[in-house]
C-alpha cells in the first residue's frame, strides 16, 4: 500500500497548511486563554472546511474521507482544538444527520452545517454513561407531535457554541438499546440548559460543557431514524469519529516531534547540537519511527472507509497507537527541550497536555482493545 | 475585460537552496505559485468580478508547473495556458520568458496584463517590462493599487516606500507588489471545479518559434551560495571601554564611519 494523494487532496493539503500556519497560529495564545475560536470556524466555513464530505447538492464540498482526514491532520498539527471542533461537527453530527435524515431534516440542518453558519455537536455520554453508552438515562417521553425530553449530559465538545445537537435518550428503558432515540436540538429549544464549561488539562481553546434538559420540547420531525435507531445511530459514526481522533493525535505527535527535531538541531551542549548526541538522537529516532507507523495506520484506516470497506477493527487500531504515540511523542518531546519543555514558551507542553484526552475520548484506550480484541 | 496573469513556479520559500553541480538542486523540494504572483492572480480575479471578463494564468514552465496553474485556476481564475518548455530549453534567461509570453499574446487582444514585481527566486523583475515593450503597450511596476474606470486606470506604486499615483490606459500591463490585495485560499470547492476547467498546454512550436528565437542573451557563469554568516563577537570591559573599541572598529574593521 502506498500513501499516494490526489492532485486535489495535495492542492487541498497545502490550502489547509497554509491556512493553519497563517490563519490559527495567531490565534493560539487567545485560545489558550479560553477564547472560543468562531472567527477561525467562520473562514474555515468561507473555505468549504466544514462541510468536507458533504455532497454538493447540500452545500458541501463533496470530498472523499481520507480528504477530510488530511484536512484534520494538517489543522491538528497547528492547533488540536480546531482539529478536535471539526472532527466532532462533521464525524457526529453532520454525519449522521446526512446518514439517517429526512430529506426535510437534510435540507433544515446540512446546508448550515456544511457552510459553517450552524456548529454541531453530539450528545451521548452522561455522569453515569461513559463507554456503557447503553445505560443513558435522559428520558424522552411522546406527548403528541412532541417529545419531552429530560436529563443530563457531560462532556459535549462545542457545547453552548454549537447551534445543533444530536441528542440521545431512551423512550424505554427496558428496552435496552433498542430503546435509545435520537433527536436533532436546536440549541434555542426551551429546557435547553448550558451548565458549567469543564476546566480541562488541554483543548483550551474547544468548549467542553454539561447540558441539562428540563422539560425540553422537541418535535418529532426532528427524530434522527425512528424510535429504536438511536444507538445505532450512535454506534454507525464511531469508526469515522475514531479515525477522526487518531488524525487529530497524528497530527500532535507530527507537531511535537517536528518542535523536538528542530530545537535539538539548534541546542548546542557539550560543544555539539544535542541532535548529534546519542541520547537525543535515538529518542528522535524511536518518535520518528512511532509518528510513521501511526500515519500508515491512520491512512490504511481512512482508505479503507473512503472505499466503503468495514474498517472498524483497522479504526480501533489507528486510535489505539495514534493516540499513544501522541502521548509518548510529546512526553519525550519535553525531555528533548528540557526545563525549557516544562515552560509556557514552547509548544510542547501545550501539544502534552492536548495529547491524553485522545486516549480517552471517543472511545478510551481500554474500548479500543476490546473492539480489536474481538476481531482476533 | 480580457485579463492574463504571467506566473511562475519558484521554490517554497522555506526551501532551503543546496547547490550540486553547479546547478541549484530541486530534488525532493516543494514548489509553489511565486508570492508575488499570487497578489497578481487575486488583483486579476477580483477586476474581472467587478468588471466582468475572463481571467487566464500563463506560465512557462514544465510539467510541473501544472500543479501551479491548477492552483491558479482553484483560486478562481478560467483559463490556464502551460508553455512547456521542458525539452526545448535548457538556459533560458529574461528574454526567453518574455519573448515567448509576448509571442503568445500578441494576437490575444488583452485588456490588462498583471505580473508579479518580482519571482522570489531569480528576483530578476525583468519579465513583466519586457513582456509589455514587446506588445508596446504601457506597463507600470511595483503597483499597490489598481483602479479602472471604463478604459482610464489609475495606478498606485510603491516607490521606495511612498506611493506614486499615475493615470493611464488599457491596455496595460502591471506588476503587483506587496500590499496589493490578500490572495485568497483556494476553497474546497474551487479545488473540486479546477480539474475541469480548461488547461491548454503548447510548445514552442503551437507559437512558431524555433529555439533560437528565444536563445538566451545572458549566459549564466556560475552559481554559488553567498558566504556563510561569522559568529559575532561580544565585546568585554566596562561601558566605555566598550563604546571606545566599537566606535573604532567600525571605522577601522568595518570601514562604515
Amino acid at each position: 500500500m502506498n500513501l499516494i494523494f490526489t492532485e486535489e487532496q495535495e492542492m487541498m493539503r497545502k490550502m489547509v497548511r497554509d491556512f493553519a500556519e497563517s490563519e490559527i497560529t495567531p490565534w493560539i495564545e487567545k485560545m489558550e486563554k479560553g477564547e472560543f475560536p468562531r472567527e477561525i470556524l467562520r473562514k474555515m466555513g468561507e473555505l468549504g472546511l466544514m462541510g468536507i464530505p458533504v455532497p454538493e447538492k447540500y452545500g458541501g464540498a463533496e470530498m472523499d474521507f481520507t480528504s477530510y482526514i488530511l484536512a484534520i491532520h494538517e489543522l491538528s498539527k497547528v492547533s488540536a482544538t480546531i482539529g478536535v471542533i471539526l472532527s466532532v461537527h462533521t464525524s457526529v453530527c453532520t454525519n449522521p444527520i446526512l446518514y439517517f435524515g429526512t430529506a426535510e431534516q437534510k435540507q433544515r440542518f446540512v446546508p448550515k452545517l456544511a457552510s459553517g453558519e450552524y456548529l454541531g455537536a453530539f450528545c451521548l455520554t452522561e455522569p453515569s454513561s461513559g463507554s456503557d453508552a447503553a445505560s443513558l438515562k435522559t428520558r424522552a417521553v411522546k406527548k403528541g407531535d412532541q417529545y419531552v425530553l429530560n436529563g443530563s449530559k457531560v462532556f459535549i465538545t462545542n457545547g453552548g457554541e454549537a447551534d445543533v445537537y444530536i441528542v440521545f435518550a431512551t423512550t424505554n428503558p427496558k428496552l435496552g438499546t433498542k430503546g435509545i432515540a435520537a433527536f436533532i436540538v436546536e440549541k434555542n429549544t426551551p429546557g435547553f440548559i448550558v451548565g458549567k464549561d469543564e476546566k480541562k488539562m488541554g483543548l483550551h481553546g474547544s468548549r467542553t460543557v454539561q447540558l441539562t434538559f428540563e422539560d425540553m420540547h422537541v418535535p418529532v420531525t426532528n427524530m434522527l431514524g425512528n424510535e429504536s435507531e438511536g444507538f445505532k445511530i450512535a454506534m454507525a459514526n464511531l469508526d469515522v469519529g475514531r479515525i477522526g481522533i487518531a488524525t487529530q493525535a497524528l497530527g500532535i505527535a507530527e507537531a511535537a516531534l517536528s518542535a523536538a527535531t528542530a530545537y535539538a538541531q539548534q541546542r548546542q551542549q557539550f560543544g555539539q547540537p544535542i541532535a548529534l548526541q546519542q541520547g537525543i538522537a535515538f529518542k528522535l529516532a524511536d518518535m520518528a519511527t512511532s509518528v510513521e507507523a501511526a500515519k500508515l495506520l491512520v491512512y490504511r484506516a481512512a482508505d479503507l472507509r473512503s472505499r466503503g470497506e468495514k474498517c472498524s477493527q483497522e479504526a480501533s487500531m489507528a486510535k489505539l497507537f495514534a493516540t499513544k504515540t501522541a502521548v509518548e511523542v510529546a512526553t519525550e518531546a519535553i525531555q528533548v527541550f528540557g526545563g525549557y519543555g516544562y515552560t509556557e514558551d514552547y509548544p510542547v507542553e501545550r501539544f502534552f497536555r492536548d495529547a491524553k484526552v485522545t486516549e480517552i475520548y471517543e472511545g478510551t484506550s481500554e474500548i479500543q482493545r476490546i473492539v480489536i480484541s474481538k476481531y482476533l | 475585460m480580457n485579463i492574463y496573469v504571467l506566473m511562475k513556479r519558484t521554490f517554497d520559500t522555506e526551501e532551503k537552496i543546496a547547490l550540486s553541480g553547479g546547478k541549484i538542486n530541486e530534488d525532493g523540494a516543494e514548489f509553489i505559485i511565486n508570492p508575488y504572483d499570487e497578489y497578481a492572480i487575486e488583483e486579476a480575479i477580483q477586476v474581472r468580478d467587478a468588471n466582468g471578463g475572463e481571467v487566464t494564468v500563463i506560465s512557462v514552465g514544465n510539467e510541473e508547473t501544472e500543479k501551479q496553474l491548477r492552483t491558479a485556476l482553484a483560486m478562481g481564475a478560467d483559463k490556464a495556458v502551460l508553455i512547456n518548455i521542458e525539452d526545448e530549453i535548457e538556459n533560458g534567461d529574461q528574454f526567453t520568458t518574455a519573448k515567448i509570453l509576448a509571442e503568445y499574446l500578441k494576437d490575444k487582444d488583452a485588456d490588462l496584463i498583471i505580473g508579479g514585481n518580482v519571482a522570489i527566486d531569480n528576483a530578476s523583475g525583468q519579465v513583466g517590462p519586457r513582456v509589455a515593450e514587446l506588445l508596446t503597450i504601457p506597463y507600470v511596476t511595483t503597483i499597490t493599487k489598481l483602479e479602472i474606470d471604463g478604459t482610464n486606470v489609475t495606478v498606485t506604486r510603491d516607490v521606495e516606500g511612498d506611493a506614486e499615483v499615475i493615470e493611464t490606459s488599457l491596455p496595460l500591463l502591471v506588476t503587483a507588489q506587496q500590499g496589493l490585495n490578500e490572495p485568497r485560499y483556494p476553497s474546497l470547492p474551487g479545488i473540486m471545479k479546477a480539474k475541469k476547467k480548461p488547461l491548454e498546454e503548447l510548445e514552442l512550436d503551437d507559437l512558431d518559434l524555433e529555439e533560437e528565437d528565444v536563445e538566451a542573451k545572458t549566459k549564466t557563469i556560475e552559481i554559488y551560495l553567498p558566504p556563510k554568516k561569522e559568529a559575532g563577537r561580544v565585546l568585554t570591559g566596562d561601558l566605555n571601554e566598550q563604546v571606545q573599541e566599537l566606535v573604532q572598529l567600525l571605522h577601522t574593521e568595518a570601514k562604515v564611519i
